[in-house]
């Protein structure tokens, strides 16, 4: 056991789905052209003036409302002022002392089953910087401002977190929440969410915070675990030396695994953070409020509660259904088309999650639709095909040879029960092989255990797979032991 | 022919009569400019084309019945105002090669209108200034004493209006641009209450602070633009959505039972006793129309100019980052990197004055001096408001002198800011309330024009515009103009 306690809070930038900017009427759109999403506002043009998306301001009322947050009645944007290229203004508008979102709670599920609460320090509405871009201007830099004034909530936790592992469950669970309440549309790899994190390290029993530094701007749940593991490892080296942390910004090569440091805290700017006087405090009423409660959607943590009472999952089954909409709605429509939720959360979280894993694909862009798999779970159900016929049908289903039942069809995959015909293929398999029927005649019970299983393989090979299972067993017996 | 001598309202009479076309009238003006203005420095660039195209157009409306209110008068624009296609300078190297990309609402709407747009006008640089004396153009010259500056910043509107080079014109006010350089030139100028004319497309210098307003030869024609340039924004967030008022409506009401209140603090020992005298004069000819006189007390007044040139430099150092050399306006010959992009491009594009109060607000806001200044400026801001609120119960104008001083020498104080900035003592108040405050002719000394400075509570425009309107009736210092370009 270490004698080392890792104490981690985080800032999210969670980029909200609003159509346009926060301070202009732009498209927040990504991929297109550098600069065709930038308006005379986005722009900094002399003479323009924000004015604030009402839409922006809900979405960071619904996070708030998520996460049994106080909603503050009033909140007041500021600026934040530094002289970057891809900041036109020169600020930055921010939210600073009035934030709209005050403290709330995040409760998480562990992989040991165990719970765990982090308090939300606030969140406050932002805006995004534009992107500069070093490739492909001879040694000049490009700026894209496209990105410019889509709109943001910052979300500030306590140091609540004692792991990486603890850091990324939270994680996962803000992305499944955001996305669940429609607010981001959760693509990490466009940056539409950015962790920061503060670790710092502290002496078991220990009560007093170590230094703590921050890592900034990691854009997915493995590079995170990855620099929070490397940066802990880091302290403690340094602390064991007999060093000490400096209090530092730190940035995160994903690729290398290295970290370096940015800034320590000495380099750090003056925002000359003031009110800022171009835009009117944001004011809510109970009103609004309660409208924004009402349009809520169920939360992931709802949900996972309403699996296990309604389907009977566990809670590990029920948490990996639930953690977001898309995996949700799918399973609840398998569950409920082939009135077996237990085969349809097997055949989820097994052979469909390996198969869209090494696909590197998305619940939203499975091959295999909802009803596609009810069916196939159906079929197997009624005993028209067996569980190993199965995985042949899900693979053709897979690759778009049509429905379960058109390929059962197409490939005559279907269990043979007639007895009848069962029955002369055991005949057949016993004339045969009449050394190995004598023999098993003649051994005791525990080698005829053994014994029985050639001639089910025998069977299975004869019937390719499709006899029934059940009825081939009982009649091999009948004919083997009369 | 004399057009030029007429006002706006005289002149809008001629075209409505169809005694006059706008192209007539433009070419007057532009005449007049052309003539005089190599002396005089109010323009920064004359959109002369453009002014006989839009010109003729007027002419072509009003033949098929356009009665637009301004239809067919040529007016000048602040050069603060951007303007789709013509450079907007804001008086500053910075912008020298601006064309601006669209048009500010106060130039959309006086183009709605039917108005014609002359040119646009030299100010100082950022509006940062009284004298005029800090533009990158030059200093402009006061028509009334060409050794003499015409107040500041809106000084190039004010001495193009005093010469009769247009007859009206925009400026901006933020801590008295358009009224002092008003009473220093003899034009009528109003400042209208903060949110009540848009600062979409006004280059910001103290956003908090700025309000767009009319500069003109008499009241009526100040109602009759102010007319024009209002109205909720949906561009301005800090723009007010409610009711536009009918400037026009009561100008002639007459003034008795209106209470005039005369702040003893616009009185100090130290004011000029003719300016002193004027003012009170102007009161007692308000006296002789009916309206009550009464003192009313303004204390925190005195601590305004302190408060301003904390919370407008604050303000300004903030808006003006966005002129960095990244995207448009002046960018520094081969930068060697980033910072000295940024350092050398700010360093050569503005100028001392600007520069001045950039590192003034800078320091204003820094970690640790923010609650000492900014936060204290507010609470000041907030005991002004307050004290203004308790005069406006005792009484429904403030009457005061506009400037403690009449046009003063070029260069007289170029290097003495704080001497300048205490000048603005009694303009200043009034837009850290936020209040509407005009300022008219009241009288000469030696034959420079004095200015009178009326305060209405907020949204009392049509108010102070009927008193300047029922005094302007009474007296002529209004129709006095200044001898240069008199003859031609």
């Amino acid at each position: 056991m270490s004698a080392w306690e890792t104490v981690i809070g985080l800032e999210i930038h969670v980029q909200l789905a609003t159509k346009t900017k926060i301070f202009s009427s732009a498209s927040t759109a990504v991929g297109a052209e550098p600069n065709s999403h930038a308006s005379l506002v986005d722009l900094a043009m002399p003479g323009t003036l924000p004015v604030l998306n009402r839409e922006a301001v809900n979405m960071a009322v619904k996070f708030g409302l998520a996460v049994g947050a106080e909603i503050n009645r009033r909140s007041a944007f500021e600026r934040k002022n530094y002289f970057y290229p891809d900041l036109p203004k020169g600020y930055q508008t921010t939210q600073l002392a009035e934030p709209i979102v005050g403290t709330g709670n995040i409760e998480l599920i562990l992989d040991d089953g165990s719970r765990k609460t982090v308090r939300i320090h606030h969140a406050h509405l932002e805006e995004d910087a534009g992107k500069s871009l070093h490739e492909d201007f001879h040694g000049m830099t490009g700026i894209d401002l496209n990105r410019a004034g889509t709109p943001l909530i910052e979300v500030v936790t306590e140091p609540d977190m004692r792991s990486a592992e603890e850091a990324v469950a939270f994680a996962r669970t803000l992305h499944s929440l955001v996305t669940a309440i429609g607010i981001c549309d959760g693509e990490m790899s466009q940056g539409s969410l950015r962790f920061d994190v503060n670790v710092s390290v502290r002496r078991k029993g220990e009560e007093k915070l170590g230094t703590r530094t921050e890592t900034k701007n990691l854009n997915s749940f493995r590079f995170m675990e990855m620099a929070i593991k490397k940066e802990v490892e880091r302290q403690i080296d340094i602390l064991e030396d007999g060093g000490s942390i400096t209090q530092e910004t730190r940035l995160f090569n994903g690729d290398t695994g290295v970290s370096r440091s940015m800034r320590s805290k000495e380099d750090a700017n003056d925002y000359r953070y003031f009110p800022c006087p171009d835009l009117l405090p944001v004011m809510l009423s109970e009103e609004q409020i309660i409208e924004l409660k009402n349009s809520l959607p169920e939360l992931p943590a709802q949900r996972l509660g309403r699996f296990v009472e309604q389907y009977g999952l566990s809670d590990y089954d029920a948490r990996i259904l639930s953690s977001d909409l898309a995996t949700s709605d799918y399973f609840e429509a398998v569950a409920e088309r082939s009135d077996d939720a237990k085969l349809a959360a097997n055949w989820i979280m097994g052979e469909l999650t390996a198969r869209l894993n090494a696909e590197e694909r998305s619940i939203k862009e499975c091959p295999m639709s909802a009803s596609h798999l009810a069916e196939l779970i159906a079929r197997l159900k009624d005993n028209t095909i067996s569980s190993k016929i199965a995985k042949q049908v899900f693979e053709a289903c897979w690759n778009g040879e049509g429905s379960p039942d058109q390929v059962i069809e197409a490939r005559g995959l279907k269990q043979v029960s007639d007895s009848g015909e069962l029955q002369k293929m055991v005949d057949k398999i016993i004339a045969e092989n009449t050394t190995q029927a004598e023999a098993y005649r003649a051994a005791d019970e525990a080698k005829r255990k053994k014994m029985f299983g050639f001639f089910v393989g025998q069977a299975m090979k004869a019937s390719q797979g499709k006899a029934n299972p059940q009825q081939i067993n009982e009649l091999l017996m009948k004919a083997l032991e009369g | 022919m004399t057009l030029h001598k007429h006002t706006l309202t005289e002149l809008k009479a001629l075209l409505d009569a169809g005694k006059v076309s706008a192209r007539e009238l433009t070419d007057t003006f532009l005449a007049r400019i052309e003539a005089l203005d190599g002396e005089l420095n109010s323009f920064v660039t004359v959109t002369a084309e453009q002014a006989r195209r839009e010109a003729d157009a007027a002419d072509a409306a009003r033949s098929k019945g356009d009665t637009g209110l301004l239809n067919g008068l040529p007016i000048a624009h602040k050069d603060i105002f951007c303007t789709d296609g013509v450079r907007t300078s804001c008086g500053s190297r910075m912008l020298d090669n601006f064309i601006s990309p669209y048009d500010a609402t106060v130039v959309e709407k006086m183009r709605a209108a039917g108005a014609i747009m002359l040119g646009k006008t030299n100010m100082d640089e950022f509006a940062m200034g009284s004298s005029n004396e800090t533009s990158f153009y030059g200093p402009v010259k006061n028509p009334w004493d060409l050794s003499r500056v015409p107040g500041g910043s809106s000084g190039g509107s004010a001495a193009a209006v005093a010469a009769r080079l247009a007859p009206a014109a925009t400026g901006t006010d933020t801590g008295g641009s358009i009224r002092q350089p008003a009473a220093l030139t003899g034009i009528t100028g109003l400042k209208p209450t903060y949110g009540t004319v848009s600062r979409w497309g006004m280059i910001a210098f103290a956003s908090s602070l700025d309000q767009a307003g009319p500069m003109a030869q008499s009241a009526a024609d100040c109602a009759l633009m102010l007319q024009t340039m209002v109205g909720h924004d949906s561009k301005d967030s800090t723009s007010l959505d409610r009711t536009t008022d009918n400037y026009l409506a009561d100008l002639d009401k007459p003034l008795a039972g209106l209470t005039v209140g005369l702040p003893e603090e616009f009185f100090p020992a130290s004011l000029d006793d003719r300016i002193a005298e004027l003012t009170r004069e102007t009161a007692r000819e308000l006296e002789r129309q009916g309206a009550k006189v009464v003192s009313v007390s303004l204390p925190s007044v005195k601590l305004s100019v302190p408060a301003y040139y904390v919370i407008a430099p604050a303000e300004a150092s903030s808006n003006l980052s966005r002129f960095d050399g990244v995207r448009y306006g002046y960018r520094c010959q081969d930068p060697v990197d980033l910072m000295d992009l940024y350092k050398r491009s700010r360093s050569e594009g503005f100028g001392d004055e600007v520069q001045r109060r950039i590192l003034v607000g800078t320091y204003a806001l820094s970690h640790g001096y923010y609650d000492a200044y900014y936060l204290r400026a507010q609470k000041v801001r907030r005991l002004i408001s307050d004290d203004f609120a308790r005069a406006f119960e005792k009484a429904d104008v403030i009457l005061g002198p506009t400037s403690p001083e009449v046009a003063f020498q070029l260069g007289a104080k170029k290097d003495d800011p704080v001497t300048m900035y205490m000048a603005d003592v009694f303009t200043i108040a009034v837009n850290l309330a936020g209040l509407p405050a005009l300022s008219m002719p009241g009288g000469m000394i030696d034959g420079l024009p004095v200015g009178v400075q009326l305060i209405g509570n907020y949204f009392r425009e049509g108010q102070i515009l009927n008193v300047a309107h029922r005094y302007q009736q009474a007296t002529d210092w209004h129709r006095q103009a200044p001898a240069f370009g008199g003859e031609k």
